[in-house]
């Protein structure tokens, strides 16, 4: 239950912010790095799918990794 | 009577916190039509297909197998993807050699999914199968990403839900379910020209049979030659886990980019980890060059033990190594190489990858019963894996 409320005050904390009157500060033309592949936070899908299965087998965490995921069948 | 009319209150405020807590809960559910974190609001994802090669090799375990990747757009606003994978597992890890006689066998995946791209929103749906002769995992998965904040934050809902059914070779009688499902929200934010950062929360609930129907855990025995004898595992019927990552990166002046990402996991077994990373991606002409380090710790489960003081010791029982306490550190490096940049006929352009991680994990509550020693004084297991990949891409 503390999880749920914390992602609805992300949600609402996010939202708010979108709607006051702060203006965007970097503007779409000023992005042209950030659009770089190298900024990616996984430039390969592929190979970032297969690293988390590497991963979420032998350890005890999951989740959280940005990926939707699927059945590992790794119990 | 006015006391009773008071508790009635009470009871009719808290029922109705309840129903708006319900209803916001069922708001979000709706909402939360499970995420394509990875992918930017506002933009389809690329056009490419991957065929991918991996292997990895540690513990006498060798995993190999390939992993093709497709995605298309169609109708201007549509994305089709599809992935086959398989791992072919040739096992004789500690748990093997300690109790079982090495095995073979072959895990195959498909997955298939569909985006939609609506002004600001992408939509995606998706569907997994995996099989394996005595496991089998179906998963569905919803999400929305929405950008916001004129594009610079963009707010990735999602929802997943799986099927497993658990068998045991040699037994045609058993048969046991998992229902899992997957609740996840993630926030992507431009902070500078040259900075962005993302946040990512994941609830996951478990209801079934969740351990091993293979493996066993060891008790004090002094009618054993050996001074200890096994019995199975048994595990709750339930776990809930929560994680919450923040990954940032950061352009760097001379167009190379600098990664650091922390997780944060609990879960209601007790297991209490984190992961740290830190890369460093550094294109040079055609090549890219990229480096990191991982670290991951976590604490063991409360029914975790490497060896019970006597059998039935008590309800649940563990002696998985992946739920004892241990920490693990990771080196990689990679190397891509970009190709037919000017195209051609409907290729856009090419990459050839290799990537190659190098992994140690130290137990500190797990033993090596193969080493011999007195009982429940062997040495504490380690070992060490290579992780290679290789892919080639073609962007169309």
């Amino acid at each position: 239950m503390r999880t749920i409320r914390l992602i609805v005050l992300l949600v609402i904390l996010v939202l708010t912010s979108a709607c006051s009157s702060i203006e965007p500060w970097v503007k779409p033309y000023e992005r042209d790095r950030l659009a770089d592949p190298i900024m990616a936070f996984e430039r390969d899908p592929v190979s970032a799918a297969y690293i988390h299965h590497v991963y979420e087998s032998r350890e005890g965490a999951r989740g959280a990794t940005g990926s939707a995921g699927g059945g590992c069948g790794c119990n | 009577m006015a006391r009773q009319e008071a508790r009635a209150g009470a009871a009719a405020v808290t029922e109705n916190r309840q129903m708006m807590r319900a209803r916001l809960l069922l708001f979000l559910v709706v909402l939360a039509l499970a995420a394509f974190e990875t992918a930017r609001a506002g933009v389809l994802p690329e056009d490419r297909s991957d065929v991918l090669y991996h292997s990895y090799n540690g513990d006498g375990v060798e995993i190999t197998g390939p992993s093709v990747l497709f995605r298309k757009r169609f109708l201007d606003d549509f994305s089709f993807s599809a992935n086959y994978y398989v791992d072919m597992v040739t096992s004789a890890s500690i748990d093997v050699r300690a109790t079982a006689s090495p095995y073979e066998e072959e895990r195959t995946e498909y997955s298939v999914g569909v985006d939609y791209l609506h002004h600001d929103t992408l939509f995606g749906v998706g569907y997994t199968n995996s099989e394996e002769n005595d496991y089998s995992a179906n998963t569905a998965y919803l999400g929305i990403s929405q950008d916001v904040f004129g594009g610079m934050t963009t707010i990735s809902l999602g929802y997943s839900r799986a099927w497993d059914e658990v068998r045991r070779n040699g037994d045609p009688g058993f048969m046991a379910e998992i229902d899992r499902q997957s609740y996840r929200l993630g926030v992507t934010q431009i902070l500078s020209k040259n900075w962005l950062v993302g946040g990512n929360v994941e609830v996951i609930t478990d209801e079934g049979f969740l351990n091993n129907p293979y493996r066993s855990v060891r008790y004090a025995d002094t009618g054993s030659p050996i001074g200890y004898s096994y019995q199975p595992e048994v595990y709750p019927n339930t776990r809930t886990s929560s994680a919450v990552a923040f990954r940032s990166k950061y352009y760097l002046p001379f167009r190379a980019a600098l990664d650091f990402g922390y997780r944060f996991f609990s879960d209601t077994w007790e297991i209490v980890a984190h992961t740290a990373m830190i890369g460093y991606v550094q294109p040079i002409g055609n090549w890219t060059y990229e480096i990191s380090l991982r670290y991951y710790t976590q604490t063991g489960a409360e029914f975790y033990s490497d060896l019970f003081p006597t059998e039935d010791f008590q309800n649940f029982l563990a002696r998985d190594k992946e739920l004892s306490t241990y920490d693990s550190q990771t080196a990689h490096v990679g190397a891509s190489y970009e190709f037919m940049n000017n195209g051609w006929r409907f290729i856009d352009r090419g990459q050839i990858s290799f990537h190659y991680e190098y992994i140690q994990f130290q137990y500190d509550d797990f033993r090596d019963v193969t080493a011999g020693g007195p009982v429940g004084q062997e040495p504490l297991f380690e070992f060490d894996a290579d992780v290679f990949q290789f892919f080639v891409s073609f962007w169309y």
